[in-house]
């Protein structure tokens, strides 16, 4: 439906399809597209296969010589494996917490910046800036120069503030789950500020201001017509924060090397492939993965899909 | 009340109203802001300072400029991973590009049947777990003698920006008007004519922000790079990694070098502030 709409909007021939779309044409038409198709089924879907091929193996680099088919035996190890359990635990705690909590960060931040004050230009460039920091680095920032116990920034900054006898906490060792959370939220709020600002300015101003006129308060304008215009850009941002922050491996490897509890599953199938090299287990463990983004996807493609019904209006 | 005196005058109320919550609000954007790029701001410090200053507890905010972090840093030979991380970005940006605009083209001015389907697939392998791949392009890459080579890394990359590319490219093109295409046919202009002076305006903005953002999360990639480099074509996210475990009086250094390599990406977004906005919200919500 919504492609039959789309393609006379955008398409120069007249809709209906008897000469332009010739057997030809139509391969004149697909042949732009076909480099690019081939080229992301060979290099992005075919390792999937391949991956869903071995977690149904036996397959140890230690033991070369035990290789042979598992069956359901790699899922069932990674399903009531202590740690790949704790792993998928952490990994939909992790996402949930920090993706919520951006988003409610990027939302807040975005209404701030939508209002015209002095310097909006350079607050929007201060609050990019986290965005822009690679995430190794930002990781490496957080563990040593803020959070490290001795000489970290925060526990300078409560030596500053409370003299000599200030409490100085190990961030990291005392809540190691919420110091890696709090440092994926600061890389990613700007992220989902980016895109929620960019809805609010594409609010059409005259029906506010008529709402304006008309006696709604800031409140009622708030819950009837700018949460409902932003609803998909608010879906569509939690959704691809969401489907980074899954695969998150940069800020678990970096801030604690998947210690005290932090090993999420993008990292446990890191080492049990690269450290245990078991690779049927790994390869298990990253279809459960896909399992999980599958979820997250189906309710990301129908909000696409009605951003497309919305295009076509 | 007020709502009565709104009824009459609308625009009085919120240049009378604007003041007080007004400043609250704009010192509250001015302080979040500042919040938000305290770390970096630290990091910049610190990497200026010496090793002693930089490991002080009051922090010293002013103490004596010193590059012995970037001396140290530049000692440690980083000149190798990130020149490879420059090759792996500039060149996989390329043929993103390469291959994106074509099919951009394809799903958008002259749509294919079925092009949201194409658009969706093209999304849907975003969703796709680049761990979830992992093992079979290690086993690839042994088998192919193509493990610690720049070559592969360039090749993984374009895959994993490509859908991003032809997302974003698609949405900018379905921007430019059709009249405009249908009087150049009318006035008999020639495809590549039409391509040059009405099509290459409305896209240029796309490509920069496509090209930017694609060179951003190439540079940005940890796993695929640890994974598949050892020594010669190790990049710079993975040379960092070396630092995770390093502790106490190489602070400065440490700073430094996260300075040093997110160096490209802040100086690229800068730069290019609007595009990377303009193109975020494009790519994602048109």
């Amino acid at each position: 439906m919504t492609a039959a709409t789309q393609e006379e909007r955008t398409d120069t021939a007249p809709s209906t399809p008897s000469p332009a779309l010739s057997k030809a044409g139509r391969w004149a038409r697909r042949a732009p597209l076909l480099p690019a198709l081939i080229f992301l089924i060979v290099v992005t879907q075919l390792p999937f296969i391949g991956t869903l091929i071995v977690s149904f193996m036996d397959w140890n680099a230690y033991y070369p010589n035990d290789r042979g088919f598992a069956g359901f035996g790699n899922f069932v190890t990674v399903l009531t494996d202590v740690n790949a359990r704790k792993a998928i635990f952490v990994t939909v705690v992790l996402t949930t917490t920090v993706v919520l909590t951006s988003l409610l960060l990027g939302l807040g931040i975005a209404l701030l910046l939508d209002r015209k004050f002095r310097g909006r230009g350079v607050v929007r460039t201060l609050m990019i800036t986290p965005f822009l920091v690679v995430p190794v680095a930002a990781a490496l920032l957080w563990k040593h120069a803020l959070y490290n116990p001795e000489y970290g920034l925060f526990n300078g900054m409560l030596t500053m503030i409370f003299g000599d006898n200030a409490p100085q906490p190990d961030w990291i060792t005392n809540n190691p789950l919420i110091a890696i959370g709090a440092a994926i939220v600061w890389q990613w709020t700007p992220f989902m500020m980016l895109i929620l600002l960019a809805g609010l300015q594409s609010r059409p101003l005259d029906v506010v201001e008529a709402a304006r006129i008309d006696g709604a308060s800031p409140w009622q304008i708030f819950t009837h017509m700018t949460l409902p215009h932003l609803r998909p850009y608010l879906e569509l941002s939690g959704l691809l924060g969401a489907i980074y922050v899954v695969q998150n491996f940069d800020h678990v490897f970096t801030i604690t090397s998947g210690g005290l509890g932090t090993a999420n599953l993008p990292y446990y199938i890191y080492q049990t492939f690269y450290t245990a090299l078991d690779y049927g287990r790994a390869s298990a463990a990253g279809v459960v993965v896909v399992l999980g983004t599958i979820i997250i996807a189906t309710f990301a493609l129908r909000t696409v899909l009605s951003l497309f019904q919305e295009e076509s209006r | 009340m007020s709502t009565m005196t709104r009824a009459r005058k609308p625009a009085a109320p919120s240049e009378v109203k604007k003041p007080r919550s007004g400043i609250f609000l704009t010192l509250l954007a001015w302080f979040i802001g500042l919040a938000f790029v305290l770390p970096v701001v630290w990091m910049v410090l610190t990497s200026f300072h010496s090793e002693e200053d930089a490991a002080s507890n009051p922090p010293a905010i002013v103490a004596p400029l010193s590059l012995d972090g970037f001396k140290s840093f530049f000692d440690s030979n980083p000149w190798p991973p990130l020149l490879n991380s420059m090759t792996a970005s500039v060149v996989s940006t390329i043929l993103v590009l390469i291959l994106a605009l074509p099919a951009a083209y394809a799903l958008s001015i002259k749509p294919v049947e079925k092009w949201s389907d194409v658009m969706f697939f093209f999304l849907s392998t975003k969703f796709l777990p680049i761990v979830a791949g992992v093992l079979p392009i290690y086993l690839i890459a042994q088998n192919l003698h193509m493990l610690d080579n720049i070559g592969f890394l360039i090749i993984l990359y374009t895959g994993m920006n490509l859908p991003i590319a032809v997302w974003m490219l698609r949405s900018f093109l379905a921007e430019v008007p059709v009249e405009m295409l249908e009087a150049a046919q009318v006035d008999g202009a020639s495809v590549t004519r039409t391509l040059r002076e009405i099509v290459a305006p409305v896209i240029m903005p796309g490509i920069a922000a496509a090209a930017l953002i694609c060179f951003i999360f190439s540079w940005n990639e940890l796993l695929l790079a640890r994974v598949l480099t050892s020594t010669t074509a190790q990049t710079a996210p993975v040379f960092l990694t070396g630092f995770v475990t390093s502790q106490g009086l190489f602070l400065a250094k440490v700073c430094a070098a996260s300075l040093v390599v997110s160096l490209p990406v802040l100086a690229a977004g800068f730069a290019a502030q609007d595009k990377l906005v303009q193109g975020l919200s494009m790519g994602a919500v048109r």
